[in-house]
């Protein structure tokens, strides 16, 4: 096994690694006691580096389990979160279809997990990259969702990710979601923090019983969410877990300013993240990856004379209501750019139907344009994200785009062979 | 837990005589997060609610023990004097053991049929 010096870090040191690494080099950070893994492309570097990480002896006292299916990954860290653990796993695509029973097990169990996700495309035609229909495909499971633009925030994020969820008054497991091989498999420089101020910023491992909600003890043996008639509570325990969702946001917020305060790096609001807003009266809402190109395009665009902006959205559940009002109010137009698909939406892809449902029967409010882009891992290029801005440009000043949009949505960047 | 959530859920782990038997609540702001039940008889329902015909072992019976080697739900249990009694609160009437009683003694009436209840 190759040993790179990066693996014994105890203290604040900038690798140079992939974004898999980066959560893996997260996970190790947060300590994790149990990791269960199948591999996946492009996820599958994850739980590699994790393995060799439990193989070398860096993550004393981490059980890794091997098995055979997503189903089983998710099964077994059920078990192991519930016996009071702090659990991590990663996937991608269909490997995340597979676990799609478990999700709502873990869920409907309020089980703080998180799970890293390098999306990809789903099949058929089979595709491994960048796309994030895979965890959208999962947004009534009651998981947490939040999208990472750069490799530093994959390690961010999960470590924020473990704050959120383990507190007491949300309970709830979290995706970590970043673009497929675009992050997952380029190197860039990554701040790996040091051990002690890890540990001061996560709370602390779960005690021998457990979580604050659930305790394991076999001379007291007790039964976890087991039947309920219809005239019993059930409808209500759902009731408690869109309200931990809605409860998360200000902790999301909290955890974020906590993480500035600690390490010193801005993540927004925690929620949202905005670049240029303030006097911008054209804006593009968009996530993963994408969202950071974007604020390039919006300096270069700037420099032409237009006031442009643009919101990278962090978390996708619990969503950022609020947020996406005020950032409608302060533009006339605003691009909602989908690296997703929402088959037979409304509108647009899965971001813009939560935005035009969030504005509805607000007044002064940006248009929206719904825009779909990159998927499968389509490359969406730096120029082709500057044309996006000045077509909205144009269309606040003229009221028409100068593309034509298919079934009320400008699908970006189709192929055209001349 | 929320501030609405109620404590009083938490006694479900205090030592066995001393937490309650059965929690009432009032909403679902008092609610756990998950549901917990203990293993007490009836913890998720008594599953003779189910029963469409009850087994009702007639005069006849020889107390040969087979309706009670057959049940397959553990509901029949031998009384002091030899003779058998079905548990009705999680008889699901099967009617397994009427078919298996050699001496045809066990009938299986419609619950809407029975007298008294």
């Amino acid at each position: 096994m190759v040993e790179s010096k990066g693996d014994f870090i105890q203290k604040q040191e900038t690798l140079i690694i992939k974004g898999n690494e980066a959560a893996a080099y997260a996970a190790k950070s947060a300590r994790v006691q149990v990791i269960s893994a199948y591999p996946i492309t492009p996820q599958t570097t994850v739980v590699e580096k994790l393995s060799e990480f439990v193989d070398n002896g860096l993550m004393p006292g981490t059980q890794y389990i091997r098995v055979e299916s997503e189903h089983s990954v998710l099964a077994s860290i059920i078990g192991a979160s519930k016996a009071g653990t702090r659990t991590f796993t990663a996937t991608s695509g269909q490997g995340l279809f597979y676990m799609h029973e478990m999700l709502h097990w873990a869920a409907g169990a309020r089980l703080p997990i998180v799970m890293s996700i390098a999306s990809r495309g789903p099949a058929p035609p089979w595709n491994i990259w960048a796309d994030f229909s895979d965890v959208i495909s999962q947004r009534d499971t009651g998981w947490m969702c939040s999208f990472c633009s750069s490799h530093q925030e994959i390690y961010d994020e999960i470590l924020m990710s473990y704050k959120i969820s383990e507190d007491p008054e949300v309970l709830l497991p979290k995706f970590v979601a970043y673009g497929g091989f675009i992050l997952s498999h380029t190197s860039k420089p990554v701040m790996i923090e040091d051990q002690e101020k890890v540990d001061g910023y996560l709370p602390p491992l779960p005690d021998e019983k457990g979580w604050s909600h659930i305790w394991i003890d076999p001379e007291r043996p007790m039964m976890f969410g087991n039947l309920i008639m219809p005239s019993g509570f059930y409808y209500e325990f759902r009731l408690k877990i869109h309200d931990a969702h809605v409860r998360a946001k200000e902790k999301i917020k909290k955890a974020s300013q906590e993480f500035k305060k600690t390490f010193g790096r801005d993540y927004g609001n925690g929620l949202i993240q905005e670049y240029k807003m303030d006097d911008a009266n054209v804006g593009v809402i968009l996530y993963g990856d994408l969202a950071l190109q974007m604020e390039q395009a919006v300096d270069e665009v700037r420099e032409e004379g237009y006031k442009v902006g643009t919101v990278k959205l962090r978390y996708f559940r619990p969503f950022p209501t609020e947020d996406v009002i005020k950032i409608a109010k302060k533009v006339k137009v605003l691009g909602v750019i989908d690296r997703a698909t929402a088959f037979g939406s409304p509108t647009g892809g899965p971001l813009s139907c939560e935005i035009k449902t969030v504005l509805h029967g607000i007044d002064n409010t940006a248009q929206i344009i719904p825009i779909i882009n990159g998927l499968g891992g389509r490359e969406v290029s730096l120029e082709q994200q500057k044309e996006q801005l000045k077509n909205l440009v144009q269309f606040n000043e003229t009221g028409e785009l100068p593309k034509e949009l298919i079934h009320g949505t400008l699908w970006d960047g189709l192929l055209e062979v001349k | 837990m929320s501030e609405e959530c109620s404590e009083k859920w938490k006694s479900i782990n205090l030592p066995k005589d001393k937490r309650p038997k059965v929690q009432e609540y009032k909403n679902w702001k008092e609610l756990p997060p998950i549901p917990i039940s203990l293993p007490i008889e009836g913890s998720i329902g008594r599953t003779g609610d189910w029963r469409t015909f009850r087994p009702i072992i007639k005069d006849g019976c020889t107390k040969c023990g087979i309706c009670w080697m057959y049940c397959p739900e553990g509901v029949i249990s031998r009384e002091d004097d030899g003779s058998f009694k079905i548990d009705l609160d999680y008889c699901k009437g099967c009617g397994i053991c009427a078919k298996e009683c050699p001496s045809n003694q066990i009938e299986m009436v419609r619950e809407s049929d029975v007298k008294n209840g």
